[in-house]
């Protein structure tokens, strides 16, 4: 069984990152949407947590972060999707957790 | 009218959430009462300064442009929390470059972020007779 986990809150702000690393297993998928994808971006812990994650795919949903301004500030090891690609990753796993 | 020194304190990131358009539109809203008034940027609300946004795919009114007009309603001054950006890998260059035009000086351009550590900024808060927490 294969997860997809969704975090749609800041990492500065709310512990559902954290709470989801530690439930993301081998496998499973975590996708960064919304204040979410602050995560992502570069300089900051939460993108160092994101790359000792081995195991772990990361994913950031791409209109979340062209409206932040943050494009430019993407982490390494991280992949852009777009709503397509949202409904994909949904559809590649076997169920969703969304941390809210 | 007595001028009173408020101050708007931003804390929460921009889209997610709606304080940060709503706590824009009170500033702006306050501007027309000629007041002393000064603009806090510390934790998430950082990010509502970045530059670059641009909203279009995810549907929702990108409101970053009106900081850029706040110099024309005479607010000048915006702290940014240094310790706030940092925390976030931001700089300064990350952030939209602010100006106001100073009538005093031939309309000079002066720069309206100034970037100041918790600290200060705590001593700025404390001077304040007004405060408004978004």
């Amino acid at each position: 069984m294969s997860l997809l986990h969704t975090v749609n809150k800041s990492p500065f702000e709310s512990n559902t990152f954290d709470l989801c690393l530690g439930y993301a297993k081998d496998g499973s998928t975590v996708l960064l949407i919304e204040d979410g994808v602050y995560a992502a971006t570069t300089g900051t812990s939460a993108a160092d947590k994101i790359k000792n994650a081995s195991g772990v795919s990361f994913a950031v949903l791409g209109p979340d972060l062209q409206a932040r301004g943050l494009e430019g500030k993407l982490a390494d090891g991280i992949k852009v999707v777009d709503y397509e690609g949202f409904v994909n990753l949904v559809a590649e796993h076997d169920s969703v957790q969304s941390w809210l | 009218m007595a001028v009173k020194k408020f101050m708007y304190v931003n804390r929460k990131a921009p889209y997610g959430t709606v304080y940060a358009l709503e706590s824009l539109e009170v500033v702006l809203i306050g501007a027309a009462f000629d007041q002393d008034v000064s603009l806090a940027f510390i934790g998430d609300g950082v990010y509502e300064l970045t530059k670059g946004q641009n909203t279009e795919a995810i549907g929702q009114k990108n409101f970053s442009p009106t900081y850029a007009a706040l110099g024309d309603y005479d607010v000048t001054k915006i702290y940014v929390e240094k310790e706030s950006l940092e925390e976030r890998g931001l700089t300064l260059d990350d952030l939209q470059h602010l100006i106001w035009e100073d009538e005093d000086d031939d309309w000079a351009e002066r720069d309206s972020i100034r970037l100041v550590s918790r600290a200060e900024l705590a001593d700025v808060m404390a001077e304040q007779e007004i405060i408004l927490s978004f």
